[in-house]
């Protein structure tokens, strides 16, 4: 029914509940943001849903399909992508050739093997390339294609993940804090982008902590504290929520 | 028939409950701070946010009706700024000034999650072929359903209101199985089908999703006969959301409540005080998670009862009965809302009208008709036939530029409209509504 079906999802680690009973959906062409303080169990639901971690009880169904304790390359198979907080380009690489690589998991010719140059492979090869730029072009880098990822600056290197990302085709972006380390311009620009992308029919999941670029881009929020879902609703409203307020209280006076 | 949320569908009562009162809390923070116009509404009665300690307390909060809509136009009751808004409705069939209504990227997606939920309860799913006849414009209802249906994965055909024999062109070419329009329409729809020789009950078509306007169990029981489809009743209102706010499962015993979404009070229509569950009153709707339009206690004018008895189909949510009549005179006219008051102001703008008119709306066809007959000078009915007829066009031009129906109009002399002693009786609605 939904793109991503999060029901029941639940984590122990030794004494430590880190996400109980979890549940929310994932609809196509819409931004959800999964937000909440820190220490929520924020990133436990992340690594939960990238096969990073098994659930001790729960599912996430992506289309129909169990997702949790599934390897990496067999969800990027199914139409999953997903981001890192910290950086995994090619820094030699140029960011045609980054994007290319990203391409790369879900063709059947290799690269690698180009030199035989048979006409399936040039074919292939040339589609790769275009669609590399319509990439690089949706998420605005396509001026950027021949630089070396090494001679970037931060919020450049985002969005080329990004793009990496998206040029395995996915129907659903899960995306861990895109926005850490970001100034406020870089910020606003990738959220436009990512408004850009879901327009062109990519659904995205987001872990977010600037909760900025959380309401000026998420069609709905879930506010995760001490792993249990508080809140969920319209991004704007939810910020008057008294639990929501409550947990985010609790961390203003930890931090002080 | 599949449940499309279970999770807050299915919510038990007291958890939705503990739900509805932290939205509440929630909402009425939230107009205090942005809504100057409940702000000073609260503060009159010397009530603040935090008094709303139970689901009870929300009688502390003032009535809104109508006026006080249209009183903020345009934009006079939004709750964010106008950048914030990506969508604009408005309400149907009003003269000059109509209630402008605004939706959030976050409402957009509330509104389609609850018409997703209508339609799944009234048995579509992505195989679905869904043919839309419910007008697209500044109208809610062609919107709202659209999207709810197009998240469930059906496939949609989004034609719009009217051209009758284009929509039973679709249906048998494109094998549609599901309909959306007004009830009224259904059965036009069904009347052409007649008049063509197309028998639609041996079409696909399977299931229908009526609304925008009330309708007894008479009009279901036919629409169900002549188009041999499920026929399920749908409620909604541009003021709190548009259509989404409740609609009948398979069951037809009532129209399941977004009770996660909107709070519902029954009230004595008279007094404002509650009245007992099963019993008639006003329905009164306080919207629960709306950003851009949140509306507290908004008066519906529409009579109903609620019923929280568990449903067969596994939903937890409270049903309303259907709506068959208002506390007001506003009158609802192949899905547009007119108040004879309109059609009055429209009158008396044209020279040679008397005071005196009477409105009569018919249902002898499927369709809604409305006929005014309207007391004109002697002076008037001295001219050429041409004359008058030409008279007649003018009155119904006007009628319609205001309303935005056409309407029958009939000339009748002076002194022939009865008169009554207390309160002129403007309005025949002859349709049977049971």
């Amino acid at each position: 029914m939904s793109l991503l079906s999060v029901r029941g999802l639940d984590k122990r680690f030794g004494g430590v509940h880190a996400v109980r009973d979890l549940s929310f959906d994932v609809h196509p062409q819409t931004i959800k943001a999964l937000i909440g303080p820190n220490g929520a169990g924020k990133s436990t639901v992340f690594n939960l849903l990238t096969g990073f971690e098994r659930p001790d009880a729960g599912s996430a169904t992506f289309e129909g399909i169990d997702l949790t304790g599934r390897p990496p390359h067999e969800t990027v198979r199914m139409g999953l992508a997903r981001t890192f907080q910290e950086s995994r380009l090619f820094d030699t690489m140029t960011v045609e050739e980054n994007v290319l690589v990203g391409m790369h998991l879900r063709l059947s010719a290799s690269f690698g093997l180009a030199a035989i140059r048979s006409p399936r492979v040039r074919r292939e090869e040339r589609e790769a390339r275009e669609e590399a730029a319509h990439v690089m072009r949706l998420v605005g880098i396509d001026r950027y294609r021949d630089t070396r990822a090494s001679d970037l600056p931060h919020g450049v290197r985002r969005l080329v993940e990004l793009a990496r990302a998206l040029a395995t085709r996915p129907r659903l972006l899960m995306l861990d804090e895109p926005a850490a380390g970001l100034d406020g311009r870089e910020t606003a620009d990738l959220g436009e982008v990512l408004l850009r992308v879901r327009d062109a029919g990519t659904a995205i999941l987001v872990v977010e902590h600037d909760m900025g670029l959380v309401m000026g881009i998420s069609d709905e929020v879930v506010v995760v504290d001490q792993g249990r879902k508080i809140a969920e609703g319209p991004p704007l409203i939810i910020q008057k929520d008294p639990a929501v307020l409550e947990a985010y209280l609790g961390e203003v006076s930890d931090g002080a | 028939m599949p449940i499309w949320n279970p999770e807050y569908e299915t919510m038990a009562r007291e958890d939705l409950r503990e739900l509805q009162l932290r939205r509440l809390q929630t909402t009425v923070a939230w107009v205090y701070e942005r809504v100057p116009y409940y702000r000073e509404q609260l503060q009159a009665r010397g009530v603040h946010p935090k008094d709303i300690r139970s689901l009870d307390d929300v009688r502390l909060l003032p009535f809104t009706d109508k006026t006080a809509l249209r009183d903020t136009y345009p934009f006079g009751m939004f709750a964010v700024p106008l950048e914030e808004v990506v969508r604009v409705h408005s309400s149907s069939g009003t003269t000059g000034k109509p209630i402008v209504v605004g939706y959030t990227r976050g409402d957009l997606n509330t509104w389609t999650e609850l018409t997703a939920r209508i339609a799944s309860a009234a048995g579509v799913t992505a195989k679905d072929r869904v043919q839309m006849a419910f007008l697209y414009s500044m109208f809610t209802g062609g919107w709202g359903m659209h999207y709810g249906i197009e998240r469930i994965g059906a496939t949609v055909f989004p034609a719009g209101a009217g051209n009758t024999e284009r929509h039973l062109m679709m249906m048998q070419d494109f094998g549609t199985t599901a309909l959306v329009c007004t009830p009224s329409y259904a059965l036009y729809i069904a009347e052409v089908a007649e008049q063509q020789g197309i028998d639609v009950r041996s079409l696909p078509l399977r299931v229908g999703l009526f609304g925008g306007e009330p309708s007894g169990e008479g009009m279901r029981e036919e629409i169900e006969r002549r188009l041999g489809i499920l026929a399920t009743d749908n409620y909604g209102l541009s003021e709190v959301m548009g259509p989404g706010v409740s609609g009948e499962c398979e069951h037809q015993c009532g129209l399941h409540v977004a009770e996660d979404h909107f709070l519902f009070e029954v009230v004595d229509p008279e007094t404002g005080e509650p009245v007992g569950e099963g019993e008639e009153g006003e329905l009164v709707i306080t919207t629960l998670t709306k950003e851009a339009f949140p509306v507290i206690r908004y008066r519906t004018h529409d009579l109903t009862s609620i019923d929280t008895s568990p449903c067969a189909c596994g939903r937890t949510s409270a049903r309303m009965r259907k709506v068959r009549a208002r506390t007001d005179d506003m009158l609802i006219i192949r899905g547009v809302n007119v108040f004879p008051s309109q059609i009055e102001d429209a009158l008396m703008q044209i020279e040679g009208v008397e005071p005196h008119y009477l409105i009569v709306v018919n249902r002898d066809g499927p369709m809604d008709d409305l006929e005014v007959r309207i007391e004109v000078a002697e002076a008037i009915f001295s001219d050429t036939m041409a004359d008058l007829v030409g008279f007649t066009r003018k009155v119904a031009e006007k009628i319609y530029s205001v309303v935005g129906l056409h309407a029958k109009v009939t000339l009748v002399e002076p002194g022939t409209i009865e008169r009554t002693a207390g309160k002129a009786k403007r309005v025949i609605d002859n349709r049977r509504v049971e």
